[in-house]
């Protein structure tokens, strides 16, 4: 089952625009400060809890492990949890790309009658913009994560994984709620967060479907798993009377004891709690003679271009992603510009590695060259993904399947590489080249000509002085001093 | 000890008294250097750019320069990493494979070279100054290299070494990305250098010229006084 790589396998794309975006977060000072807190904060919350755990490298390892096996018999463990959650009266469904997954879960709502639809925060359904798709047929779907309503009620997307407006200060919900709730705008945390939680709770009651995530679905019991921190994942999915839980197919695992591993890695990575508040297991609807939870209970398991991922060998790893968001808080780029410059749904390290292999290597051209390879995301990866080494793949990718692009870099490393294979080339062209080095970086004239000039130079001189080449190589040194 | 040094690119062509320090610095660790002239570079410009197939012809090159038994020492986590990983360029089972896989276990960064292999505790070095120690992220993360410099400098009786909180945050060079992406390149360097120009140093000190270029370019813009400088450049002062 492959589909084409297109655009349109994601909502809100705007990836090739990376470069003007990132420009544009770094003048935006209360965007940055905000940024900066929060990161901080979320970073400094996983270090303590990781020192309370003596064997961390063991569990990210065994993580690794399970999610490795998990993802090389893929077919084997969907085929497993289809039988199990449908002999416990789950209904599953299969959608291929974004349009699917719409309608499967538009033809819900049409056969329900329903008109408010209660949501607790889901990263695929952002991916395929269910909430413009629900409210283009003149439905109302209600976020009901306190992040996720704010993003909602400001017209935005998320701008982190986990926490989806980080990208706001304490000050500007403030005043997002004045203007659009007509509240005070003095109001603090406490206070807008009651505003909210009053809403929603009528909003619970009105809705006739209940839409969640799945952070992990258990093949040999047909069950699905939902951690937060806020109640309003199970409020969504217990009060409405029809629950539909949306995920990538990459979220399987196939026992119920991995659970022990996963139910420790990621809410220490991604919140820096021991555990959420709140985890639900869904395993079928409510059966007799129980009296709460929904009467239906459906899954609607996307590709939307992952079984494509899972082909290619050096960037399978990509699925192993349980969406914890701690490689975003220490990535020194998305610490910099934010969630929003990354035009896409997932940012961030793991964003620019899903992203380009989710939508495409030409929609998102930039975002495999969004980052420095420093390799601060690979160390905190609960499940180890090499976030780097995908990120170079995709950047050969980008070369290979794209022979106009960049035509002058791809000539200069050409043309460096013709010289850097053959040591005389090499002594003729360093011998050459560095006194037009030596010019370019000087006060002269044709020295500002050349940094204006050279695009190489140009870049780098953006801010910084060029260094200057050496009069005599270390090489001629070393070689006067042998004789 | 017979050791091989293999110098980089950039120590060769922008600062070679970098390259000499290094010589210096290991013969008074008592080795024989032997450097190979038909070395260029470890092709980590073209491999992190997606230039794959022009990495490995570069990369060919230093498979060849640096045949032998002898380890090879490198004055930069990076080149020391990119060599260390060179196979990945290759098909598994070609012989560029084997013969990257074999030269692997023989490379060395500097720092790890003196104090792991040869148990150096501290050279006799007259530098002196208030310095920081700058983590590059490939000696740092690739390698694990961490507390040998800073036992190396903490043994030079004129360093006072100070830490900073943000030793480990990548300078924000990044190869052909400081080039790409300047203005972010530029940004993630001054999240580090605000930090640094309150501490009163008169050197940041790295293993890795790159790292160096980046700061002491971003430092000269600024007006700072506080110079760049090689682990090498210190030890053998």
């Amino acid at each position: 089952m492959k589909l084409p790589e297109t655009a349109s396998n994601m909502a809100h794309l705007n990836a090739n625009a990376f470069g003007a975006a990132a420009r544009a977060a770094l003048e935006d000072q209360p965007l940055r400060s905000a940024l900066a807190k929060a990161t901080d904060t979320f970073a400094d919350r996983r270090g303590r809890v990781l020192d309370e755990m003596p064997a961390w490298e063991e569990l990210r390892t065994h993580g690794n492990a399970i999610k490795a096996e998990a993802l090389s018999r893929l077919d084997h463990h969907l085929a497993h949890f289809v039988r199990e959650a449908e002999a416990r009266g789950t209904k599953v469904h299969f959608a291929r790309n974004r349009a699917e997954a719409c309608q499967v879960v538009e033809g819900l709502a049409d056969r329900l009658g329903a008109r408010t639809i209660v949501k607790s925060k889901s990263m695929v359904t952002e991916e395929i913009g269910l909430n413009a798709a629900l409210e283009a047929r003149g439905l109302e779907p209600v976020e009901t994560d306190l992040g996720e309503w704010i993003v909602q009620l400001a017209g935005e997307t998320p701008s982190h994984i986990i926490v989806p407006a980080i990208h706001k200060s304490k000050d500007e919900i403030a005043r997002l709620f004045q203007e659009k709730l007509g509240t005070d705008g003095d109001l603090d945390a406490e206070e807008l967060t009651a505003v909210a939680r009053k809403i929603l709770r009528g909003t619970y009651l009105e809705a006739e479907l209940g839409i969640s995530g799945v952070n992990f679905a258990i093949a040999e019991t047909g069950s699905f798993l939902v951690l937060e921190n806020e109640g309003n994942a199970r409020l969504s999915t217990s009060l409405p009377r029809v629950h539909l839980a949306v995920m990538g197919l990459e979220k399987l695992l196939p026992r119920w004891q991995d659970l022990e591993t996963f139910l420790r890695l990621l809410p220490r990575s991604g919140t820096g709690q021991h555990l959420t508040s709140y985890q639900s297991i869904f395993t079928g609807p409510k059966q007799s003679p129980e009296d709460e939870g929904p009467d239906e209970v459906h899954v609607l398991i996307l590709d939307n271009g992952r079984s494509a991922v899972l082909e290619d060998d050096v960037a399978r790893e990509t699925l192993a992603c349980i969406r914890c968001g701690a490689c975003l808080n220490v990535c020194p780029v998305y610490r910099q510009v934010g969630g929003h410059a990354y035009g896409s749904v997932y940012p961030g390290p793991i964003g620019a590695i899903v992203t380009p292999q989710l939508v495409g290597t030409e929609s998102a051209v930039p975002l495999p060259s969004a980052s420095s390879l420093c390799g601060a995301c690979r160390d905190v990866c609960p499940v180890k993904i090499d976030i780097p080494r995908i990120l170079l793949h995709l950047r050969g990718k980008v070369v290979e399947r794209m022979p106009t692009r960049a035509p002058l870099e791809r000539l200069g490393f050409r043309m460096w590489s013709l010289a850097a294979r053959s040591p005389r080339a090499w002594r003729i062209a360093t011998r050459v080249g560095r006194p037009l080095a030596r010019l370019a970086a000087s006060p002269s004239g044709v020295g500002r000509l050349a940094r204006r000039l050279v695009p190489p130079l140009q870049g780098w001189t953006h801010g910084r002085a060029l260094p200057r080449a050496a009069k005599v190589s270390f090489r001629e040194r070393y070689a006067r001093r042998e004789a | 000890m017979r050791v091989s040094l293999f110098v980089t690119c950039l120590i060769d062509q922008l600062r070679p008294e970098v390259g000499e320090a290094t010589v210096a610095v290991l013969e008074r660790a008592g080795c024989e250097v032997h450097f190979d002239p038909r070395q260029t570079c470890c092709g980590q410009p073209a491999c992190n750019s997606g230039y794959r197939e022009d990495a490995r012809a570069v990369a060919r090159q230093a498979l060849e320069a640096l045949e032998g038994d002898d380890p090879v020492v490198v004055p930069s986590g990076s080149c020391a990493a990119q060599l260390v990983h060179l196979a990945d360029l290759f098909e598994e089972g070609s012989s560029e494979h084997a013969r990257a896989k074999a030269l692997a276990p023989r490379v060395h960064e500097l720092s790890s070279f003196l104090v792991d292999e040869l148990g150096v505790e501290s050279l006799p070095s007259g530098y002196r100054g208030r310095v920081t120690w700058h983590d590059a992220c490939h000696g740092l993360r690739d390698l694990g290299t961490r507390d040998q410099p800073r036992r190396l400098l903490r043994a030079v009786e004129g360093v006072d070494l100070v830490e900073m909180a943000s030793c480990e945050t990548c300078c924000g060079f990044g190869g052909t990305f400081s080039v790409k992406m300047p203005e972010l390149s530029v940004a993630m360097a001054d999240r580090k250098l605000d930090e640094l120009e309150q501490a009163g140093l008169d050197a940041v000190v790295s293993a890795d010229l790159s790292c160096l270029m980046q700061l002491g370019g971003r430092l000269q813009e600024r007006g700072s006084s506080v110079r760049t400088l090689h682990l090498a450049e210190v030890l053998a002062g």
